[in-house]
């Protein structure tokens, strides 16, 4: 087993300080949000966010997809591994779907 | 071939409808008046002497080329398989209809690649898109290629050995929640399009995904399907043919046959048994069994047609 001198409890302090100084600029990274493709479905299919966050959606199937919210936003054909971001900037509630497959449907409620 | 126009008496009241698929597993069914019965195992060289043409043609589907993903790493390989198939057949068809997805991603290169493929049987073909053929930025690569002489997105009729054949679009502008959407504009093209046409007339609608619903959970069906289904009511012989869903499903309901081919490219699950549609992997060695094409043959005067469903292999 290892002892901690103090030289190295040194180094480990440093890093962490230095982590903790870098928190605010990752900060607002740590609040984004994924949604998933999986099986023609969006996972999760509903989530709750503050006004500001960007969610990205992955597209994890073998079958292109798109996220579509009429007159929001609309992403472009995402295939296997694309990702599609979107920046919520107004409260309220966005329901969006899949144009190819309409029966996928998600919503994201900004607040 | 002259036109064929019979009137009304030529429909006897019963209406009989036959049908014959030879499915995949060798088994002739004939439904008769919407019964089916299973007439045995036969080969295919007997299948082909059942279905004796007055006029064939062929309907190919969902040959997604660009696809190579595990289910199958060559899709535009196994579209080659279904052309060579199709060019070794007894008998030549008239013609042969592609019921939409002939790319993956509507790549110019991929359009390019399926053209040079499907050119190879050198019949002329009859396309409507599949919701894969429309997602190029600017919407128009299928439209270029396929568009002329068509309405709205690409919807036309036209008329071959007797049998008027109406080809659909029902991959534009999907709702939310929704299936297959025709829209207003094209059913009033379609109600007009049969308005005067003798009801002695066979009559084929062919779309991409299924006119009737096979299952909407995976949105395998047309919102307004039953519209169209409504315009053609009063014909002693419709048939339907739809692609999607990658499997062969038949429905047989009074006069109507509702039938889908298979794709030449991947399968997809039946309705229910997977997570999802999406593509479906099989063992190598049974790939092959589960891709494939149709043949469509249809008997003058005996409001009766045959479909022939055959596997790339087995």
């Amino acid at each position: 087993m290892k002892t901690l001198n103090r030289r190295d409890f040194g180094v480990q302090l440093g890093l962490a300080l230095a982590a903790a100084m870098l928190l605010p600029a990752t900060k607002a990274r740590a609040d984004d949000m994924d949604v998933h493709i999986d099986n023609f479905v969006f996972q999760p299919a509903e989530l709750k966010i503050k006004v500001g966050t960007t969610v990205t959606w992955t597209n994890r199937d073998d079958i292109p997809h798109t996220v579509v919210s009429a007159g929001k936003f609309r992403s472009k054909t995402l295939d296997t591994d694309d990702k599609f971001s979107f920046t919520f900037t107004n409260a309220g509630e966005y329901k969006y779907f899949c144009s190819l497959h309409p029966h996928m449907t998600g919503m994201i409620k900004v607040e | 071939m002259s036109g064929q126009d019979h009137g009304d008496d030529g429909v006897s009241r019963r209406k009989v409808l036959e049908c014959m698929t030879w499915a995949g597993t060798g088994v002739l069914w004939t439904v008769t008046g919407g019964v089916p019965r299973s007439l045995g195992i036969i080969d295919s060289a007997e299948a082909a002497t059942a279905a004796a043409p007055g006029m064939s043609f062929l309907q190919i589907s969902d040959s997604h080329v660009g696809f190579d993903k595990p289910a199958n790493p060559n899709a535009l390989g196994t579209l080659e398989e279904a052309v060579n198939k199709i060019n070794a057949m007894p008998a030549k068809p008239s013609f042969m209809i592609h019921t939409g997805d002939i790319t993956h991603l509507s790549k110019a290169a991929e359009f390019d690649n399926a053209e040079r493929i499907i050119s190879q049987t050198k019949l002329d073909v009859h396309y409507v898109p599949g919701e894969h053929d429309f997602i190029d930025e600017e919407v128009k690569l299928y439209r270029e290629r396929y568009g002329r002489g068509t309405k709205g997105y690409g919807w036309y009729s036209f008329d071959a050995g007797g049998v008027h054949f109406i080809g659909l679009v029902n991959v534009v502008d999907l709702k939310a929640g929704g299936l297959g959407n025709l829209g207003a504009e094209q059913l009033a093209w379609l109600e007009d399009d049969l308005r005067g046409k003798s009801k002695s007339t066979p009559i084929v609608l062919f779309a991409h995904i299924p006119l009737w619903t096979v299952y909407p959970q995976w949105g395998w069906g047309t919102e307004d399907g039953g519209r169209a289904l409504e315009y053609v009511k009063g014909f002693g012989s419709v048939t339907v043919l739809n692609g999607h869903i990658h499997q062969v499903m038949q429905k047989v309901e009074g006069n109507v046959t509702f039938h889908t081919a298979r794709s030449t490219a991947f399968p997809q699950p039946a309705p229910g048994a997977a997570p999802s549609p999406g593509p479906m992997k099989v063992e190598d060695a049974k790939l092959r069994s589960m891709l494939g094409v149709a043949s469509i043959s249809f008997k003058q005067n005996e409001q009766r047609l045959a479909i022939i469903d055959t596997p790339l292999q087995g």
